[in-house]
């Protein structure tokens, strides 16, 4: 295939108008000795139905679908309304470059405008940017954020923050004066306390806290607010399902300073790990430490409401190497899905949709801690994930689960060498009681 | 022209946009005494489906986009997006695709990853790919930690790196960001990099060059055997800005010019769409003595099948959860599946063709400060119309009343009142002359009526924004005044 527009008449008058005789003379310029001098080893160019097929064939190799699946873990499967599939796929939407020329991009940008709004109203924070790329990297720059804030070395890290987000954040911070000291876990499955009040000090830039947490645990976050503030330091929450911010108590109303996270479960499907949607919301007065786009709101010569890119003095086109980050294309269309899904759902839709995903979850776990042999790992205060402990180790269980096309959560000993034969199940607002119902079946006739 | 209000406008109590299916389990209204809660989230708002669909529909028309609309924006390479790709990319296996799922379950996943790296390689002459990092900026930053990690593991990680004064903001951002102090280097009268500068510059204490080839300027480094022999010499590494492959796609290969490790951008060469500003995807190669500090998980083809290695003692770890942004990278390599060789080398050609011959024809009538030959893009000044109180910002902002995307202003810095023009491969002659024929009539009007253009946009959405308002005073969300109390 080709998508070049040029018929042979056109080439010959450019040609012309350029006054070579030649394509290969425009490159000129460029030194013999590095000139590509076969082609490319490439297989041969495939006409759009064989395209077609040769990617439905590698979707096949996939052998996932079909299965009922309770795998979470920072990528959640929610419902999506079908208008975020039908808007969001508009050529005006997809098409347009980051919004430099506001007057031709205020679609982009109001989107943008009404999308730090939401992500204000559901943290209850100030102020919030137009994304980042994933929850990992956004948990990253928030630190980064809060160190430049401080000045202090120190990063108190919950243990149960997600592994990934951990491990990004780790690379983030090698090569800069940062030191990441680890909070260890409780009985309960959240921070421990005790732990972390030995480890807070003077030298403690901010604390970095999941909630619900990485084991599926909600954090006691107006706890950890109150002992991170008593010493100076700076609350950073990290959410990885956004789903539970439809209901429970937002991060902002419980103290949180910078609130950094994954927005997956807003419109966007699982896809394999991306593309995702880091967002981040922080206090009015940080904004000048603020990474990333940011949408405003002002007027135009008539004096009519339009929005534009603003603040940019705190990015990388003008600052360069003083630049508060380096992100540039950050992830417009997948803020625009989330956008289109929270504005659907609505004010009732949002707090139903996590209530729900309590009560399936809740419904899941009374009726598996039921069957003798599985043990509830945490008794912390869960949304819609939880560990749990199978007598007969977790491979057992997993293989007669996958064997009957259901895939039952995710195994923990590769996280926490600790947790070994415990599993992560996530229930959210897709399992039907039938789903749930079999999930119980076929783990009590393992453990029979 | 009506505008668009907000959804919080027109939201009003009681109304839905989407209706859950009933709970269907038992439920238990005492779980909820455990947790914190919230009453609903204040000021969220509360409209019909209709009204979601047409406000996001108005909204939409009120961009311009590259399926409506010529897009010069030079640097962005604002190509057409095919439209199979997208259709590719949404087929149910991979988009419905737990990125957790047990590896024997996703074999289709990993050939897709492991495909695109071996054919990025052979384009690009590098030896190996990491496809984690998000988008070209994230690509700049792992270009450097693997720099880093490597001069780190030979004893030292130095200090400095070095970057052209033409180079793109990110360079420089990028290399702060992993701890490396930036020396620019200043262009020689070609705009390209001084030989004798980079000489002086090249010492021990610099672990690499970042170079972009061709420049911002659309003109190529063609030293860049010498360049990067001055800089091997010193023990540092060439890093190259993939942002302007396409003048080179095809037709010459970063590897064979002495380049250590490059970030291509796919949303650029690849075709996959921009989206208003991201999923992009910034992949990154190496030669193969930074093969062993790419991000892990590093796919691998065994005897038994694709598996994910996680055990790379030397690796710089991850940039980003899971394996990328992968629905992206489905999409670019569904472009370079369908265009094969010849067609990517097609793209080189073409490109560079539609930019010389708008350079060509414009020429005369806007400054070009520098005179050397250029590939797919080229950068005129507001010079000419200058003396008449026209800037760049103002030819940029009278194109939209012809209905054209500006061009790239915001740099390179080395040209004052830049108007950076890429028109990429994929545009008909009839819009690139239009283009043309709008720029030579928005330089006449800047002689002789330049308030004209000076209040330009005239028939736009919105006319000309104030963005020094925006900065100085930020209204960065919708807020009523009950809102607050309303918790």
């Amino acid at each position: 295939m080709s998508y070049i527009s040029l018929s042979n008449d056109d080439k010959k008058k450019m040609l012309a108008a350029i006054g070579v005789s030649s394509l290969e003379e425009l490159f000129c310029c460029i030194p013999d000795e590095i000139r590509l001098k076969k082609n490319l080893a490439l297989p041969v160019p495939l006409a759009e139905p064989e395209l077609v097929s040769c990617f439905e064939e590698l979707g096949r190799k996939n052998r996932e679908s079909g299965r009922t699946s309770f795998l979470g873990a920072g990528a959640y499967q929610h419902l999506i309304p079908y208008v975020v599939d039908y808007l969001s796929s508009r050529g005006e939407f997809i098409s347009p470059y980051t919004p430099y020329q506001p007057e031709v991009s205020q679609g982009t940008l109001q989107v943008i405008f009404e999308y730090q709004t939401l992500i204000c109203q559901l943290t209850e924070m100030e102020i919030a940017n137009a994304s980042l790329y994933d929850g990992g990297s956004a948990v990253a720059e928030a630190v980064l954020m809060a160190h430049r804030l401080s000045g202090k070395p120190n990063i108190l890290v919950a243990e149960t923050l997600h592994p990934q987000y951990k491990s990004v954040l780790k690379t983030y911070v090698k090569n800069l004066d940062i030191n990441i000291i680890e909070v260890n876990r409780s009985e309960q499955g959240g921070v421990d306390l005790d732990d972390f009040s030995q480890k807070t000090n003077a030298e403690t830039s901010a604390v970095v806290c999941q909630s619900p947490n990485f084991v599926g645990v909600v954090e006691d976050l107006d706890r950890i607010s109150e002992q991170t503030h008593s010493q100076g330091a700076l609350l950073i929450v990290a959410i990885a399902e956004a789903a539970s911010l439809g209901i429970l108590k937002a991060p902002g109303a419980a103290g949180a300073d910078i609130v950094a996270g994954e927005g997956q479960s807003f419109g966007l499907p699982l896809s394999f790990g991306g593309p995702y949607l880091g967002f981040m919301a922080c206090k009015k007065d940080f904004i000048r430490q603020f990474p990333g786009r940011i949408a405003g709101q002002t007027k135009d010569v008539d004096g009519q409401r339009g929005f534009v890119l603003t603040l940019s003095t705190r990015e990388q086109h003008i600052r360069r190497e003083k630049a508060t980050s380096n992100i540039c294309t950050n992830q417009a269309w997948c803020a625009l899905r989330a956008t289109i899904f929270l504005e659907t759902l609505g004010r009732e839709g949002i707090r139903e949709l996590a209530y729900q995903n309590i009560q399936k979850a809740h419904y899941a776990l009374e009726e598996l801690s039921r069957i003798k042999g599985v043990k509830r790992k945490f008794s912390g205060a869960v949304f819609n994930e939880f560990v749990l402990e199978f007598e007969p180790g977790w491979s057992a269980v997993e293989n007669h689960l996958r064997r009957n096309m259901v895939l039952g959560g995710l195994n923990l000993e590769p996280f926490f060498p600790e947790l070994k034969d415990c599993a992560l199940v996530c229930v959210t607002e897709v399992h039907g009681k039938d789903d749930i119902d079999t999930l119980v079946r076929l783990v009590s006739e393992v453990l029979r | 022209m009506n505008r668009e209000p907000l959804i919080f406008e027109i939201s009003a109590e009681g109304k839905r946009g989407f209706r859950l299916p009933v709970l269907d389990v038992r439920e238990n209204r005492e779980i909820m005494n455990c947790f914190a809660l919230r009453r609903d989230v204040a000021g969220f708002p509360q409209v019909s489906e209709i009204e979601v669909v047409r406000h996001f529909t108005r909204l939409s028309q009120a961009n311009f986009c590259i399926d409506t609309t010529f897009y010069p924006l030079g640097s962005c390479t604002m190509k057409y997006n095919p439209k199979v790709n997208e259709k590719v990319a949404q087929i149910g296996n991979f988009l419905f695709s737990h990125p957790y799922a047990p590896e024997d379950l996703v074999q289709g996943n990993l050939e897709i990853l492991k495909t695109m790296e071996d054919m990025l390689c052979e384009i690009t002459g590098m030896e190996a790919f990491t496809l984690q990092p998000s988008a070209g900026a994230q690509g700049e930053l792992v270009g450097m930690m693997l720099t880093r990690a490597h001069l780190q593991d030979k004893g030292n990680p130095r200090k400095i790196v070095l970057i052209p004064d033409s180079a793109h903001g990110t360079n420089p951002s990028s290399a702060h960001s992993c701890g490396y102090r930036v020396q620019e280097i200043k262009s020689n009268e070609r705009g390209t990099i001084d030989l004798a500068a980079l000489s002086q510059q090249m010492t021990e204490d610099v672990a690499a060059l970042m170079i972009t080839n061709p420049n911002t300027l659309g003109v190529f480094e063609s030293d860049i055997l010498r360049i990067a022999k001055i800089v091997h010499s010193k023990g540092g590494l060439v890093y190259m800005d993939g942002a302007n492959m396409n003048a080179l796609i095809g037709k010459f290969r970063p590897g064979d010019m002495g380049v250590d490790v490059i970030h291509l951008n796919l949303h650029k060469t690849f075709s996959t769409p921009h989206g208003g500003g991201g999923p992009g995807a910034g992949p990154v190669g190496v030669k193969r003595h930074l093969a062993p500090y790419l991000p892990v998980p590093v796919v691998e083809k065994t005897a038994s099948g694709y598996i994910f290695n996680y055990h790379r003692p030397k690796s710089i770890g991850r940039v980003r959860s899971f394996f990328g942004n992968f629905l992206v990278v489905i999409k670019a390599l569904a472009y370079i599946r369908s265009l094969g060789a010849e067609g990517l080398r097609e793209i080189s050609e073409i490109s560079v063709l539609n930019s010389n011959y708008i350079r060509a024809r414009l020429e005369d009538v806007y400054h070009l400060k520098y005179s050397a030959p250029t590939l797919h893009e080229c950068v005129f000044s507001d010079k000419f119309q200058r003396e008449h109180g026209v800037q760049n910002i103002d030819i940029a902002k009278r194109l939209i009343d012809f209905g054209l995307h500006p061009p790239t202003m915001s740099f390179p810095l080395i040209v004052p009142g830049a108007l950076m023009v890429e028109p990429t491969e994929t545009e008909t002659k009839k819009e690139l002359d239009a283009f043309i024929e709008a720029m030579k009539r928005i330089a006449q009007e800047a002689k002789v009526s330049p308030d004209m253009v000076k209040s330009a946009p005239h028939a736009s959405y919105v006319r000309r924004l104030d963005e020094t308002a925006a900065a100085r005073n930020p209204v960065l969300r919708w807020e009523i005044d009950g809102e607050r109390k309303d918790k």
